[in-house]
Order: C-alpha cells, then structure tokens, then sequence
C-alpha cells in the first residue's frame, strides 16, 4: 500500500473524514452564530448550550416518547427555536442598545445556566444515541460509515439552502438590508422586531439540528458544547462576523485543516485553529470573507 | 378644494434630552406639494422623522387621512401609505439595485410598477445588478426615490433631494418630481435649495427654531422674495 509523506492512507484519510465531520458541524454552528450576530450584533454564547439542547431534546422525545431519529430532526429544532423566540422576547431584546459585553455576559450565562440544569437533572456522562443508518461503504483506502457520510452532506445541504435564504430571497433581503439599517427598514413597513425574534430563533433551530446530527456520532451530555462554542467562535472570525458564505467555507476548511494537523503534528490539533485566528486577524481584522464597517 | 391629507398640529419633538420642535402646525391637502423651508437646524429634517415615526418621543397631533399617528410606531406609519426617503438617501450595500428598488413592501394598490421605474429611471435599469452604494450620488438619489414609488404609498416625505448633485441632476430630479405630482402623488418637500423649491412647489411652509414661521403660496413668492431671503439667511 503507497504511503503519503510517510503517513498511511487509512490514517490520513480517517481524519480527513473526521476533519469534515467535525467541519460540517463548526459550518452549521458558525452559520447560525454568524446570521445572529449579523442581525442582533449579539455574539450568542449560548449557542453550545442550543446545540446540546438539540441532541437532548432527541434522545428524549426517543426515550419518552419514542419518536424516531427523523422525526426528531424536525421537531427538535423547532422546540429549542421557540425555547430561543421565548428567551429574545424575555431577555435578549433588552440588550440591543447596550455595548456587546453585556450580550456576551447574559448568553455566556444562560449558558451556565442551561448547562448546569441538564447536568443536574441527567449528569454529566452522557447517554448514547442509536446510530439511524448503521453500515458503510468500503471505499479501499478506508471505510465510510454511512450515517456520517449522510451527516456531511445534510450539512452541506443546510449550509448552503441558508445561504440561498438569506443572499437569494426577498426575507434575506429584508434581513441583510435590517442588519444595515433597522431603523429605515422598519419605516419602509417591515415588522423589524419581529424580524429579529425569528432571526435568533432561525439561529437558535440551526443549532439545535446540529445537536441532532451530533447526537449519534457523539454521546448526548450536558457539556457537548461547551467547547464546541470557543472553536466556533474562532470560525465566525475567521470567516468575518456575520458573514454567511464565510462561517461555511471557513468552518469545512477548518474542520480539515484540524484533521490534517491531528495526521502530521497532533499536539497541535486542539491548537491550530486558535492559531489560525491570531494569523488571520494580523493580516485581515475584518476576516477572510468580512468587510470592514 | 381638496380634503386634507396630512395635519400637524401642536408637534413636539426630542432627540434624547434636546428638544427640537416647539409646536409645528401646518398641513397638506390631497395632491399638493408643499415644501419645508428654514436654515440648518430649524427643525424640518426632525418634522419629516416625526411624520415618518422614527423619532423616540414626540406629542401633539399628526393625523393621516384622517387617522391619528403620533402613537404608532414607523411599520404602521409606512403601512397606511406614507413613505419616506432619507437625507442620507439609505441606500443598503448589501443589496444591489433591483433588490434595493424591491425592498419596500407594497403598502396599497395604485403604486408604480417595476417597468414604470426603470422607464423613469433609465439609468437604474442599466446598473439594476450593480451593488447600491456603488452608483454616483445622483443615481443613489433617484433609486432612493425610485424605490418609494413602488408601494403605493400616497403621501412622499422627501428629505433633500438635491443636496450634493450637480445642477444638471437637479434638473432631472425636479422634473420627476413634477411628474409625480401629475400623476396624483402629495408631496412634502424638504429643501434648502429655495430656487429648486420655488420651481415645484404648491406652497411653502417657513421653520425657525423648531416652528413653523410663516407660510407663502407659490403664486407670492416674487412678492415676498425679500422676506424669504431674509428667513433663509440667502
């Protein structure tokens, strides 16, 4: 069998498959962070907290009330969606006028908050979710299992129908034109704060499908987002606040560039991205797809 | 002669903690244009933003066909056919130019089709794919006037149109206006340009220190061209 660089097919290719998995999911997190920002200009720590709500609230609705994987997918995303409707219309929306720390300093707290309750009621070792579609293909130069091929290209999907959403329809262009200017927007007759309710939520659902993707490849814990949300936070920065196309290029391409350090120097996997960060905001402040305000 | 459109009455308005208007009282009939005339700072840029409902704190009266507004907030101003186009033109950069003439929703029947802009606009339609922003001063103009014809609103709050452009453009956008008036549309007018006023408009409203002054129809204006001087510091 050939070897790349002195570094075997199968290992090289494994994390690559693990680098886009991982990708897909900072793609879809970096997405909903990055539509939230655009519009609240709230950096929405809570977002791993969402994510986690979203892998819970299937394993439960499987647990309780024996609703498949499938279905979950729908109806996960739409209770953790209202669950962020409720908190923007209770919480959030009285920050907007305020300097960014104070959103920073309510989600980062609901975040505890959410976190600490699910640890509370269910701990912290987490519980395992049926794989839906078991099996996979050998491709010869590794084995692909068939739920995480799927789990790829379902991000994708959801990657680029927001995209579609927001930079091809009329709704995305209220929201991009809302995001420039709320105040005009609103006196052209668009309901803004409305707009801004189902924007945290649309960003909130996001997450939470992600939780549901994750929740058979990962165990379903309290903690499971707690660091996913500081690499994809890195990513929104990396590909520019609040840029779309930016979040989904850059969250796939950091998702690889992880896999690949985790191949050829692996004490710099947890690292690289971070490093990633700081070298990009030397050369471009705004981000590699963002634009200077 | 025609029903009144728009009345003002007793208008107050503040930005924070300053107080701009003291009580404004005017008002417009049907198919009129009638211009907003003062200095800088005198208020008529924060009377437009009153009408329009994009003000924090404002009392007294403005009623809209009838309606009383001066609770509502700009959503529900906008929806009962009034619209606005800003100073600063508000061009989005997001959106390119067929999106941006697309943004405003249509409010009522009876406004301008997409067609009829662009024919009114030539120059729009060339650059339709083009980012907002990326259009000179004068094109900016016409698409933020462009995209308020579309909603079917009635009453136009327009905020300096000329402010900036070279007199040929001048030209240009007072003809438009003309034509929008033709085709029934009521028309206020905010203008520092007096002899751009002078050439359009029905009648002229005069503001000082956050009131209206003195009013002078179209047909005095050479009798009081004196006074009008003297008001507008020209």
């Amino acid at each position: 069998m050939f070897e790349l660089l002195g570094i075997p097919p199968q290992a090289l290719f494994g994390q690559l498959l693990l680098g886009l998995i991982n990708g897909a999911f900072y793609a879809m997190l970096s997405l909903g962070l990055a539509v939230i920002f655009g519009m609240l200009n709230v950096i929405n720590f809570t977002h791993g907290a969402q994510y986690m709500m979203g892998a819970f609230a299937a394993w439960l609705l499987l647990g309780l009330l024996d609703v498949p994987f499938w279905a979950a997918l729908v109806i996960a995303p739409i209770i953790v969606g209202l669950f962020g409707i409720v908190l923007e219309k209770l919480m959030l929306k009285r920050i907007y006028h305020l300097d960014h720390l104070y959103g920073f300093l309510l989600t980062f707290g609901l975040a505890l908050v959410i976190e600490g309750l699910f640890q509370w009621k269910w701990g912290s070792s987490g519980a395992p979710y049926p794989n839906p579609i078991p099996g996979g293909f050998n491709l010869g130069f590794m084995f692909l299992p068939t739920y995480r091929a799927f789990v790829v290209v379902a991000a994708l999907v959801i990657c680029l129908a927001t995209w579609y959403g927001i930079e091809r329809t009329k709704l995305g262009a209220y929201l991009r034109a809302a995001t420039e200017n709320p105040t005009l927007v609103r006196a052209f007759g668009i309901n803004v704060p409305r707009l801004i309710t189902l924007t945290y939520g649309l960003g909130v659902a996001l997450a939470a499908l992600a939780g549901v993707l994750a929740a058979p490849i990962q165990q379903v814990s309290a903690l499971m987002g707690v660091n996913l949300v500081l690499v994809v936070f890195a990513v929104v920065v990396i590909g520019g606040m609040g840029s779309i196309m930016g979040s989904i290029v850059t969250g796939f391409g950091l998702g690889l560039v992880e896999g690949l350090t985790k191949v050829f120097y692996p004490p710099a996997s947890n690292t690289v991205i971070f490093v990633v960060m700081a070298l990009v905001l030397l050369v471009k402040p705004a981000g590699l797809f963002g634009q200077t305000k | 002669m025609a029903e009144t459109l728009l009345k003002v009455a007793g208008l107050q308005a503040w930005y924070g903690e300053s107080h701009i208007l003291h009580g404004v009282d005017f008002e417009i009939r049907r198919g009129e244009l009638v211009t907003l005339l003062g200095r800088n700072g005198a208020g008529k840029t924060t009377t437009l933003r009153s009408i329009m409902g994009i003000l924090g704190k404002r009392t007294g009266s403005i009623a809209f066909d009838g309606k009383e507004t001066i609770g509502m907030q700009s959503d529900h101003i906008a929806r009962l056919g009034i619209a606005y186009c800003p100073e600063e033109r508000g061009i989005f950069s997001s959106l390119n130019v067929d999106e941006n003439l697309r943004l405003p929703p249509v409010v009522k029947p009876g406004g301008l089709s997409i067609e009829e802009i662009y024919k009114l606009f030539p120059n729009l339609l060339e650059r339709r794919h083009s980012q907002g922003t990326k259009l000179s001063g004068g094109e900016q103009q016409m698409l933020a006037i462009g995209r308020i014809l579309r909603t079917g609103a009635t009453l136009l709050l327009l905020d300096e149109p000329t402010e900036g452009l070279a007199p040929v453009i001048v030209q240009r956008i007072g003809e438009i206006i003309r034509q929008l008036k033709s085709r029934g549309f009521t028309i206020l007018l905010v203008e520092q340009n007096f002899h751009f006023a002078a050439t359009v408009a029905d009648r002229h409203y005069v503001m000082e220190d956050g009131r209206v002054i003195d009013t002078v129809a179209s047909s005095d204006v050479q009798q009081s061209i004196g006074k009008l001087q003297t008001y507008l510091g020209v």
